[in-house]
This record gives C-alpha cells, sequence and structure tokens, in this order.
C-alpha cells in the first residue's frame, strides 16, 4: 500500500494516508482486549537506531513492533560502538548482516534516514523516526489520526479542518511533515511564531503563515502547540522564555478565544508554563496522553503496512500458494 | 469454460434457512449462541443467517464479525493487506457457542486463523463451523457443521459467492481460471 520505506510525510498520497490512518482504526479495536499480542510479525526482526535521545517514539515503536509480535533490537548510539567512532555506513552494515527487516532510525542530520533506505547498504525497510529539522512521519501521522478522531469520527479525510502549528517551526520537524501531511488531507493549516522562529523560505509552504497567535485561535479546529526546543537554541531566538510564554504560550485565557470544541495538541514533551500552561495542559480539550496512545497504532499500522506482505527475498524465490 | 450458477437468489435463500434451523437445532436454542463472520461476505452471511435465527425463534441472536488477516500464515506470501473491521458483541464470547460463517470453504487455513483469532478474543465453550460453499481439497484437519451447499470442484476452478448485499445480486458462480 505505501512502499518499502517511509521516509517523509511529504512522500505519502491522501489515499496513503487515510489507508494508515484506517488500518490503525481497525488496530486499535484490536488492541482494546486484554490479549493485546497480534502474530502478524513473528519472526521479523525491528531495530531501532537512534542517535538522538528520545523516549516515547523509541518506546512507542518499541511496544508497536511488540504487540505485532516482531523481536525488537534497541541500538542506541549512546554507549555503542557509534560512539567509539563507527560510521552509519558500518552500523547499517552490521544491523544488515544480522538480518534487520526494518530499520526505524533517529538521527540529528536531515537526510539520514533517505540516505539508509537508499544507499544500498540494507534491504530492509527504513523507518524515519526523526531527522534533525527534517521530518518525523509518524508523529504527522498519530496527530491526523487523533485530528480525525475528534473532528470527523475517525473517518475519511480532513477537508476543510483549521489547524495552526504554534512555536518553534524553525527546528521542528514535527511542523514540517505536518504541513505536508495535514494539507494533503485537505485540511487548512496555519503556522505561528515569531519571525526569528520562522524558517526562510516558509512563503512557498502549503500553509498560511502568522506571527500573531490571538488572531489566530478564534478560527481554530484544533491547535497544535510545539515545544521550545532549548537544546537546539543556539542563537538568540527569543529574549527570554517569559516573553515567549507571554506572546505565543497557551493559557486559559487564549484557549478562551477558541471555539469550545476546539482541541489542543501537543507532541511532548511539554514544557508547563512555557508554550502551556498547566491548566490547558490538564483541562480535557488537551488530547497528549491520546496522542501518546494514537502513536502506537499509527506506528503499528506503519510496521503492518511495510513488514506484513511479501518481502523482496520471497518474490525472488517465487512463492507458490 | 464460462462462467456458471451454482447456486441462484432463491438456492441461498432456502440455505440459509436451513442452515439457520440446523444451527438452532445442535444448539438447543439460542441461548449462549453468538454468530461470528468472517469478512468480507461471511459477515453479511452471517447477519442473514442471525435475522433468519431470530425469525424463528423471535429472539435476537448477538452477531458480530472478526477479522483474520492478522492471523494469516501467508501474509509474507502476499501483497499486504487491507484490514477489515472486527466487531465482537458486548457481552463477549467467553462460554458460548461461537458459529463461524464464512462464504467458501476451500483449504481450511482462513478457520485456523480465525480460530487462533477466537482464542485472543476469549475463551467459548464451542466453536461451530458454518460455510455456504464447501468446494473440497483441504490442507488442514477441518471440517464444517453447517453447509449450504457440497460442491466438487477442481483446483484450477474458481468458486464465487456474490451477495446484494455488496454485489449486484445473489449468487454462486463457478468457472474455469486460465492457466
Amino acid at each position: 500500500m505505501i512502499g518499502r520505506h517511509l521516509l517523509s510525510a511529504a512522500d505519502l498520497t491522501c489515499e496513503d494516508a487515510i489507508g494508515i490512518l484506517d488500518t490503525a482504526g481497525e488496530l486499535a479495536t484490536v488492541t482494546d482486549r486484554s490479549v493485546k499480542k497480534l502474530p502478524t510479525l513473528r519472526g521479523r526482526t525491528v531495530v531501532t537506531l537512534f542517535f538522538e535521545d528520545s523516549t516515547r517514539t523509541r518506546i512507542s515503536f518499541e511496544l508497536a513492533a511488540k504487540r505485532l509480535s516482531a523481536d525488537v533490537i534497541n541500538f542506541a548510539a549512546k554507549g555503542s560502538s557509534v560512539s567509539k567512532g563507527e560510521s552509519l555506513k558500518d552500523t547499517a552494515l552490521t544491523l544488515e548482516a544480522m538480518g534487520a527487516d526494518a530499520v526505524i532510525i533517529r538521527h540529528g542530520a536531515s537526510g539520514a534516514p533517505y540516505r539508509l533506505a537508499n544507499a544500498g547498504w540494507i534491504h530492509g525497510s527504513v523507518i524515519n523516526a526523526g531527522d534533525g529539522t527534517h521530518e518525523h512521519p509518524t508523529q504527522a501521522l498519530l496527530d491526523a489520526y487523533t485530528l480525525r478522531h475528534h473532528l470527523r469520527a475517525g473517518q475519511g479525510d480532513l477537508a476543510g479542518a483549521r489547524v495552526a502549528i504554534v512555536g518553534d517551526i524553525l527546528h521542528s520537524r514535527v511542523a514540517r511533515s505536518n504541513v505536508a501531511l495535514l494539507r494533503t488531507l485537505g485540511a487548512h493549516v496555519t503556522v505561528v511564531a515569531p519571525p526569528t522562529l520562522l524558517p526562510y523560505g516558509v512563503q512557498s509552504w502549503p500553509c498560511e503563515v502568522s506571527y500573531d497567535i490571538d488572531d489566530v485561535l478564534p478560527h481554530l479546529d484544533a491547535v497544535m502547540m510545539l515545544r521550545v526546543q532549548a537544546e537546539r537554541m543556539a542563537g538568540s531566538y527569543f529574549p527570554n522564555e517569559l516573553e515567549y510564554s507571554r506572546r505565543y504560550g497557551l493559557d486559559s485565557r487564549r484557549m478562551a478565544l477558541m471555539p469550545h470544541d476546539a482541541i489542543v495538541l501537543h507532541p511532548g514533551p511539554m514544557n508547563r508554563g512555557v508554550e502551556i500552561s498547566a491548566e490547558v495542559a490538564d483541562s480535557p480539550r488537551a488530547v497528549v496522553v491520546e496522542q501518546v496512545t494514537n502513536g502506537v497504532h499509527v506506528r503499528m499500522a506503519v510496521l503492518y503496512l511495510l513488514l506484513g506482505g511479501r518481502s523482496e527475498e520471497l518474490l525472488t524465490e517465487g512463492a507458490d500458494r | 469454460m464460462p462462467e456458471r450458477t451454482v447456486l441462484d437468489a432463491s438456492d441461498i435463500r432456502r440455505a440459509v434457512r436451513r442452515m439457520s434451523h440446523e444451527i438452532l437445532e445442535s444448539a438447543k436454542g439460542v441461548d449462549d449462541l453468538v454468530i461470528l463472520g468472517i469478512p468480507t461476505r461471511g459477515v453479511y452471511l452471517a447477519r442473514r443467517i442471525a435475522a433468519s435465527i431470530g425469525e424463528i425463534e423471535g429472539r435476537e441472536v448477538p452477531c458480530g464479525s472478526l477479522d483474520i488477516t492478522l492471523y494469516r500464515d501467508d501474509l509474507r506470501l502476499r501483497e499486504v493487506r487491507a484490514l477489515e473491521p472486527t466487531s465482537i458483541p458486548a457481552d463477549g464470547i467467553d462460554g458460548r457457542v461461537v458459529v463461524l460463517v464464512d462464504d467458501v470453504l476451500y483449504s481450511g487455513r482462513t478457520i485456523r486463523a480465525a480460530l487462533d483469532a477466537l482464542a485472543d478474543v476469549g475463551r467459548p465453550a464451542a466453536v461451530r463451523l458454518a460455510a455456504l460453499v464447501d468446494r473440497g481439497h483441504r490442507e488442514l484437519p477441518i471440517r464444517p457443521d453447517f453447509i449450504g451447499k457440497n460442491l466438487p470442484t477442481s483446483q484450477s476452478e474458481t468458486v464465487r459467492v456474490h451477495l446484494a448485499e455488496i454485489d449486484d445480486e445473489d449468487s454462486v458462480t463457478i468457472r474455469q481460471v486460465d492457466q
């Protein structure tokens, strides 16, 4: 349904994306019972190859793979051969030699998953779990799933939905993936940030751009607050956290500007008191915890659609019935 | 050889009604009975059987669907398949008599997968199998309890069940496949 790799949300057609979300929806009903494990990927090996710190994305993928009965190997760059200076290529060749059917990679360099998928080092599927400031497709898929669940009763696309993404657009791979995917699904997207946190060329993105959050909030079905990424802030993009919070943070006063049924998303981890106030984070309109649950179902769907069918080797061997 | 119709709409209607009676007779009533169809056409047949049993007994019988895609043993031999809905009646299947319903019984591999899927849903008191057509060529030790029609076939033939709910009409056809 979606090819061999998942490298970028921008690669997905509307039909692909809806197929993934529908599959995730069916998997959600199947895993909503006491025996959550499915035998589907028994005998397949999935490697999580994380060159950057991550807790929730890695354990979400790990749980998704385990629910489908795949064997999971966690390869964290810290404390591994990578910290001894091993290149991406040699790491990839090692994983290939061990027979990995899929490699889920997070890397600080934009394009690392593309390189891994296209350099001919490995035969398995590559899933991008976040590369530099480029993309994080499964996050966008789980956000779209969450939006579709609340705004469209879990069916079809997101045509006409109005969504704003607020915060550090410049460094955010989540924003890039979401703009691409939400647009593909027919939603109307606005990115909101101080001018210093908008990337060069944002005018060419398929979305509106605004500097004023109060202007945008009354017209939304959903707002997605991004984390202020202190670890990527080498330069000073705004004077201090307090000023950022006053101009762009979502507190209960601002939440009251939104239509009463609009929802609040956050990819996590949240900085309470900076981009989102504790009151908003704990309100019933914030669907942050739901996003985590949906993340497992969406990642199960991606793993199933990439690994659940015929593999290359069997194609060449010529499978009988 | 062109396509040949082996059951028409009224044959199917009579077969469904007879199978409903047989299910009722063997289960001695509708208490504890759960009808589960295997997508796609098994689900519509299951609904027809449940409706027919409801008519005969004057009581509704729980009916649902059980998608077996994730339990198939041939996933790696084919292109990836889309999932179909699974809906288990609210009271579950624990301690009940589950009647699995499929359109065509052939190798038995679908039923093997369905039994695995059922085991993850709960522990029925018994599992029975109903199929509209049994075309033979079993590859596993599985046998049906209720059959609409026994249809001797060769493996080079395909049997298709058409149901009005998703196809244009009710019929069962058989056709020789060109190799």
